[in-house]
């Protein structure tokens, strides 16, 4: 019983990413408008940055900008332990911004394709393709 | 569809949590991620390039290669946005719109135009007055925004902040202007090629530092080539170089953002905008 706890202490963070994860992919797969499926793929993405940023975490450590930088006190030895881990905030940095970007283009678009067919609704918008 | 994916997703789910038992415990400083290049960074950052804040050096100077072609994807995003909605085959409204900004008044000329004058504004058919109180906050506010948005950029080095952050606090501001006014107010300021050309000159600060560098000798993105351009040490160089790049960062994001909401806004057509 113990041993279980212990687990869901350990992992319960990575399954809350999880769930996050597949209500973008389920989402993305049954929603039948287009905007709520852009919905979705946004929904997926913050459940990998926040899986992302997650890794980075270390116990008793702080954010990963030296102390004493400069001026006095510097020179100092730096140990590793007491700094989270970069390189997981880096790739998430970019990554939200090219996620807005992307956004925009995935609402563009939706834009055109409401312009030429009148409607964003995925059924509707194969039975017109099938008419021609 | 809806039952096929629900078995899908909860399969895929399943699947993943299995996966998860196996994963380091959450926060676990001897977890593979934070195990063999990251101590590196953190430890020798400071004396390699002189950037206090890590995130920001790795971003810029280790991974600058990376973070090169991540700018390079916004500035797709934004051309790819522009050429998808931007229409140019200019119906002319069969009667324009006036607004006497002093007293309000509005009118509407049936055929030409008034010559360009501060005493009249154009204003779209779907025109509402914009609210008073909005308006007035939004105007005192924006100048501190970009402030701050500025100083996000400036202080990267050594506060969380840098080129990214930065650019989307800028391009915020001038969506703010944007909402809280319309559209027009902000082409007015800051113009449609304007707005295209700085988002390329970005990206061309950038690839350029990057250059520069392969033409002093070194290889490409190796900062330290430029100490003797600025007249400092090369470690200093590294820290200036990252500058230098996060400048291009910020003009390019702000302005892909700008980009992108206006043409989304207005359809491409740059007039009857939020």
């Amino acid at each position: 019983m113990s041993d279980l706890i212990s687990i869901i202490v350990a992992n319960y963070n990575y399954w809350i990413y999880i769930t996050l994860m597949m209500i973008g992919l389920y989402a993305m797969i049954a929603k039948n408008n287009l905007v709520k499926k852009i919905v979705g793929m946004n929904i997926f993405q913050t459940a990998i940055i926040l899986f992302y940023v997650s890794i980075g975490v270390k116990k008793g450590a702080t954010i990963p900008i030296l102390q004493h930088g400069h001026g006095h006190g510097a020179h100092t030895v730096v140990h590793a332990v007491d700094y989270v881990n970069p390189l997981p905030h880096v790739l998430m940095l970019t990554a939200i911004v090219v996620g807005v970007a992307t956004l925009g283009v995935a609402l563009a678009l939706a834009i055109r394709v409401y312009d030429r067919y009148n409607t964003l609704e995925e059924d509707e918008l194969l039975a017109q393709i099938r008419e021609k | 569809m809806k039952i096929t994916g629900l078995i899908v997703t909860i399969l895929v789910g399943g699947l993943l949590i299995y996966a998860a038992a196996d994963f380091p415990a959450w926060s676990d400083p001897n977890s593979p991620a934070s195990t063999y290049l990251s101590p590196h960074f953190i430890e020798k950052t400071m004396e390699e390039t002189s950037v206090p804040n890590i995130v920001t050096a790795v971003l810029a100077d280790y991974r600058s290669f990376d973070t090169m072609f991540e700018t390079t994807v916004i500035f797709s995003a934004g051309v790819a946005v522009f050429i998808l909605l931007r229409t140019f085959r200019r119906k002319e409204p069969e009667a324009r719109h006036y607004r006497h900004v002093l007293t309000g008044v509005t009118m509407r000329i049936k055929e030409g135009k008034l010559p360009p004058s501060d005493d009249f504004e154009r204003i779209d058919t779907l025109w509402t007055p914009p609210d008073l109180i909005i308006k007035t906050v939004c105007r005192l506010l924006i100048p501190f925004i970009q402030i701050f948005g500025l100083y996000v950029i400036a202080h990267g080095h050594h506060s969380p902040g840098g080129g990214f952050q930065g650019g989307v606090i800028l391009g915020a501001s001038i969506i703010v202007l944007a909402i809280s006014h319309n559209l027009r107010t902000v082409v007015k300021r800051m113009s449609e090629k304007l707005d295209a050309v700085l988002c390329a000159v970005g990206v061309l600060i950038y690839a350029g530092t990057g250059a520069l560098c392969l033409l002093l000798g070194l290889n490409f993105m190796d900062y330290s080539a430029l100490a003797s351009v600025l007249f400092v040490d090369p470690i200093m160089a590294r820290s200036h170089g990252i500058l230098i790049v996060e400048i291009g960062v910020g003009i390019a994001v702000m302005c892909t953002m700008v980009w992108i909401y206006s043409n989304v806004s207005s359809r491409g057509r740059y007039e009857q905008g939020l």
